[in-house]
Order: structure tokens, then sequence, then C-alpha cells
């Protein structure tokens, strides 16, 4: 079986970090980058498919700066196959823009699965993997929490409010993978030693149009003080009363 | 939360992508696997062994050795970041894998024979195997030429009387890699290596009870006792005291790296527990003492960081002396030392619990201070070889 993961660099969400000066962007002022979090999961469920058939290929494919090969990297050191690199200045919010660069990758290669991450954990947009499942033509099925395949089929769990939806779905497919399907592995020193001698493609990312753009990056107002409203059995009238009335959390 | 580490002079900027890859991987291992488990294994005195298959699987055990006997086959920066990473958990974790790969793979593979080492390395690597080192004795620590433990010659073989002790790994082991003279008691250069299956008649190892520091590591007394071993049980190319104290300057070049590791887990909490913990209406961290306390620890660890980062890139161009390593040795476990020492102060009465980690590494370091060659002793090597004049 021949699978695609299709991930993202993203800044590394332990590190604080700042909004930059032109106030659109992050500061990349000692930020450090890391695969975002959904797409480690969606590497993960990759390879386990390939362990379990016992052959097959798995290609990474990222858009992005320079950067973006040391993900790649990580990727192939945790068992991936090959990586494509498609080369551009910065990722754009347009998420359509990376469907349409992604799909001359994708298209006529004989994937039988595309995974993403379920959404990227900067932009939070969760567009490029549908996006790319209608620009190919194929069914897609987003926040898959568990899977099964049969022969030409599959069947995909999500994980909604309260409640399982099981899904059914031909191949080929796409699919957005939600944390908590497999954990990812690590990648093994020998990985790590392992990928330094696999193949980055490295190619120019035909974006296109780009239609969307961030205006302004704001964080959120400062919390004001807490308020004591009494003290012992006696402020807890107050205290439902405000909860209720001002708070609108009862 | 995952530890972030300590950088202050960008030394990130110094490593190559795949030593930072490898660093951030035996991190993120030591935070899901070993945190969990620590301060209870502590506290138990149990080397936590059920995380010997995971180190395995990683790829820590022997490292840096090739690739052909299944090692990982890192260069010796990356190395030394899987010894600060395993040491920032503990340094008895820390202690396992040094001894495994250090002490006990190394010389098989520099002093053994095709066989030995085709045979041992890849079970050992893979964690199917524990090896301990059989040096120090009870009168012989400083002083390993000194040692009573002998292995005559029999018509089969080798016959091993001695007794070894401070062994890690000792009692859980399965080889022994031990050091025996083979003249004449006064003769340092008739040592020799033997690796030694722990199952041989004659053989015994029993636990040191009582220790109040690396209780997550075993540490055994070994009783040798006419154990006969095969013609083939001999390191053919180990010869000497010379052979054993190769295989200390490869585990104390993992501990200069280890103690920063110590230290920067150390640091951190300090840092974290200044910033938070309100004294007098405000965080201790904006009173000048503990300001200072700080500042102390991150220059320390910097320039420790600075000069075991070139110790390694001078031991990866083959060009490390030992008495570098001794004064990377000596320096950084005295840093980790003061720094853990002063952590546990800054944190107050919290400092003396176990769910804190700087007195546990505290308490470590006192031992990591006593081997390996003691403070002591790296300073008379340093001195011999400053002045050419030997104080020992």
């Amino acid at each position: 079986m021949k699978i695609a993961v299709c991930i993202k660099r993203v800044p590394d969400t332990e590190v604080r970090f700042a909004i930059g000066t032109d106030r659109k962007s992050i500061d990349p002022t000692g930020l450090k980058f890391d695969l975002s979090d959904f797409d480690g999961y969606a590497i993960e469920v990759a390879l386990r498919l390939k362990e379990q058939q016992g052959g097959g290929e798995v290609v990474a494919l990222s858009l992005g700066p320079d950067g973006t090969q040391e993900i790649l990297r990580k990727a192939l050191s945790m068992g991936i196959d090959r990586a494509v690199h498609l080369q551009a200045d910065a990722i754009p919010f347009d998420a359509l823009s990376i469907a349409r660069a992604l799909v001359p990758e994708l298209e006529g290669q004989g994937f039988e699965l595309i995974l993403f991450g379920r959404n990227a954990t900067d932009t939070g947009n969760a567009c490029v993997g549908p996006m790319t499942a209608e620009l190919l033509g194929m069914p897609c099925v987003t926040a898959v929490s568990h899977l099964e395949l049969s022969e030409a089929r599959g069947i995909a769990q999500r994980e909604l409010e309260g409640v399982t939806e099981t899904v059914s779905f031909p191949l080929p497919a796409v699919l957005t993978i939600d944390e908590g399907i497999a954990r990812p592995r690590l990648p093994s020193l020998k990985g790590i030693m392992a990928a330094k001698k696999k193949p980055i493609d490295v190619r120019p990312a035909q974006l296109g149009e780009i239609r969307l753009s961030v205006q302004t990056l704001e964080l959120p107002p400062e919390r004001a003080g807490g308020r004591i409203v009494g003290e012992g059995p006696e402020a807890v009238p107050e205290l439902v009363r405000l909860l209720r009335d001002e708070a609108k959390v009862l | 939360m995952a530890f972030s580490g300590v950088d202050f002079y960008q030394l990130d900027t110094l490593l190559s992508e795949e030593e930072r890859a490898v660093r951030d991987t035996v991190r993120a291992w030591v935070d899901d696997q070993l945190m969990p488990l620590i301060a209870d294994c502590y506290i138990e005195g149990r080397f936590p062994k059920e995380l010997i298959p995971g180190l395995a699987e990683l790829g820590v055990l022997g490292a840096n050795l090739p690739e052909e006997y299944g090692c990982a086959g890192l260069n010796n920066v990356a190395y030394g970041l899987i010894m600060q990473e395993l040491e920032r958990g503990d340094s008895g974790i820390r202690s396992f894998a040094s001894v495994q790969g250090a002490l006990v793979m190394y010389p098989i593979h520099a002093f053994g024979s095709d066989q030995q080492k085709t045979h041992w390395l890849p079970r050992l690597a893979a964690g199917k195997e524990i090896g301990c080192f059989g040096l120090t004795e009870p009168d012989y620590g400083s002083n390993p030429g000194g040692m009573i433990t002998t292995a005559k010659e029999t018509r089969d073989g080798w016959a091993l009387n001695g007794t070894k002790m401070w062994i890690t790994n000792g009692s859980q082991a399965s080889v022994a890699v031990i050091w025996a003279k083979t003249g004449a008691l006064d003769d340092v250069s008739s040592i020799r290596g033997f690796i030694v299956p722990t199952s041989s008649k004659g053989y015994s190892a029993k636990d040191q009870k009582g220790k109040l520091s690396l209780r997550a590591s075993d540490t055994s007394e070994i009783h040798l006792d006419n154990v006969q071993l095969p013609r083939d049980a001999l390191l053919p190319k180990s010869g000497g005291i010379k052979s054993p104290l190769s295989c200390l300057t490869q585990a104390r070049y993992g501990i200069a790296w280890g103690a920063i590791g110590a230290a920067m887990a150390c640091y951190e909490e300090a840092v974290g527990y200044a910033k938070t913990r309100v004294m007098f209406a405000k965080p201790i961290g904006a009173t000048q003492i503990q300001q200072v306390r700080l500042a102390e620890m991150l220059t320390e660890i910097t320039k420790a960081q600075c000069l075991t980062l070139q110790l390694g890139r001078l031991k990866d161009a083959k060009t490390m002396t030992p008495q570098q390593v001794s004064l990377a040795k000596r320096n950084n476990v005295t840093i980790a030392c003061d720094i853990a020492r002063e952590a546990r102060r800054l944190l107050g009465a919290n400092g003396i619990l176990v769910e804190y980690h700087s007195m546990r590494h505290l308490a470590n370091l006192e031992s990591v201070y006593t081997y390996e060659g003691t403070h002591d002793m790296h300073s008379l090597i340093l001195g011999e070889e400053i002045t050419g004049l030997s104080a020992y």
C-alpha cells in the first residue's frame, strides 16, 4: 500500500511566543519549530499500516521554507521512506493555495491513502486536508480516531461530542487524523542515522493565487484581577448571583 | 511540563541537525518514561529495570559503537548529549547506560576478538544481556593497579579469585567484565580483562545496602571464588592497567556530559520555583539573593556546556587526552553539586521533598563526585599534567 502523509512545520507550543512588529505574524526570535502535533499521529498511523501489511511505501510531503526539511528528516527518522519538500518562502494562510500546490504531487501517484493531521497547531484551519480531497475528487473523512482497512474500503471512527460516529469509505481516500489514535513513536537513534541516507526531493511549491492573508494578530486582553465577594457561608448567595447573572456560567 | 533545556549561548547552533535530533528524542523519552517513575524508584531504592527494553529499542546502549554490531554508530557529541539527557532524569539511569556502553561494550569492542564482539555486542546493545565492570576492590579504589584479584592459567583456561566492590549493575548483570592480575601482585602490566558470565560457578553478587545516593541504581559487591573460565574468556587485546583506565576515560567523558544534565534539571526547577513562590508579597525570584544564585548557576552551566562540547569535538577528531576528560569531569560534577545544593536551598523546605528533583540530584551527585576517579584524583592527574610530577 502506498500512503502519503502531508505534514506541517509549526512553532513549538512549549516555547513562549510574541507577536512580531508587523502585528500579523509571530516574532521568529527564539522560536523553536517542530512537527504539528496531529501530524505526528498521522505519521504513526501510516507507519503502523505499513508494518501491519508488511510492505508498501510511505511518503511525507511538506510545504514551507528551508527549515521544513528538519521536520521531514524527523518523519524519515520515525520510519517514513522518502520525503518531498515543496519550497516556499513562507507557509501561506490560504489553505486552498496549499491544497493546490499539493495536488500535482499526489495525483496519479498511486496513493491509496492520503493522511493529514486533524488541524495544524498554529493556524488551526483544518482545511487543507478536505480541500485537497475535493481537488483530487476523493472521499474525505476528518478527525479520524480509529481506522480499519479491508480490501478496497475503510472504516473510520470519529469522536463527536458524546457520540462515536463510524464512517465507511472507499479507497483511495483522504483522512485527517485526530489525536489518541496511536501515540507517535520517538525517532530511534538508528532511525535518525538512517534518515540521513533517505531522499528528500525538493521542488518549488506551485502556490498560484493567494487570496487570503492575515490582517492582524492580537493577544487576548489581560485578565482583570479577581474579586472577593465576602467570606464564609454568607458570601455564597452573592457568589451564586454573580456567577449566574454576571459571569453567566450557571 | 516537558524539559526545555538551558542554552544561554545558543550552543544549539553548534550542533548538527542529527545531534539535536538525538538529544530531543532522548529528552522526550526521559519525560515520557523515566520522570513518572523516578521519585518512587528513588524512595524504594529500586532500579527501574522495566525501562531497559525501551532504552535498548531507542538505541541508547553503546550508541557510539558501530552499526555492524547493532549499535547506532553515533558520534561522540551525540553520545554525550544522550548522557546529558539521561542524567537530567537521574544519575542512576545514566550510570546504567554508562556502564553498559562505556565499561562493558567498549572494552569488548576495543580489546575483544571478532568472535567476542559479534557474540556479545549485539546482545548488549539490545539489552538482552546486562553487563557490569569489575575493577574496583574493597581496598583498591583510587589505586586500581594495586588490585589483588588474580587470574591463574589452568589446563583449560583461567581460574579467577578475588572481590570487587561498588559495582554498578552488579547484581542484575548477566555478564561481567572482570579485571585481574595474571602475574605477580606487584606486576601491573599483568592486568587483563575477562568476560565472565555471572552464572559461572563461584561467581556471586550481593547488593550493597544502605545507600543514601544513587538509590535508583544497583550497586553490588562481587565475589569470585575459584571461577573457572574457558581460554577464550580473556579479552585478547587487553594488557596492563592502561586497558581498564581507557574504559574509564570513556565513562568519565559521559559523566562530564551527564553532570550538565543534572545541573540543568536543578537550575530549571530553581527558576520555576523562584518565579512562582511568593514570600513577603512578591516572588522570591524578585529578591537579589535568589537572583545571584540563579546567575551563578546559569554561568556555570554555560561554561560547562562550552568546554564539554569542545571536548566532544576533540574526541570525534581523536585528539582528546585523558587529562582533558579529567578537567571536564572534575569541573562539571563540582558545579553540578554546587548547583544542586543551591537549588535545594532556594526551594526552601520543599527542597527536601522527593517530588522536587534537586535534593535527589544533590545526593546522587555526591556519588558521581567520588566515582570514576574522585574529584581529588582528577586534581592530581591535572597537577601531574601541569608539572610533570606525580603526587600520587
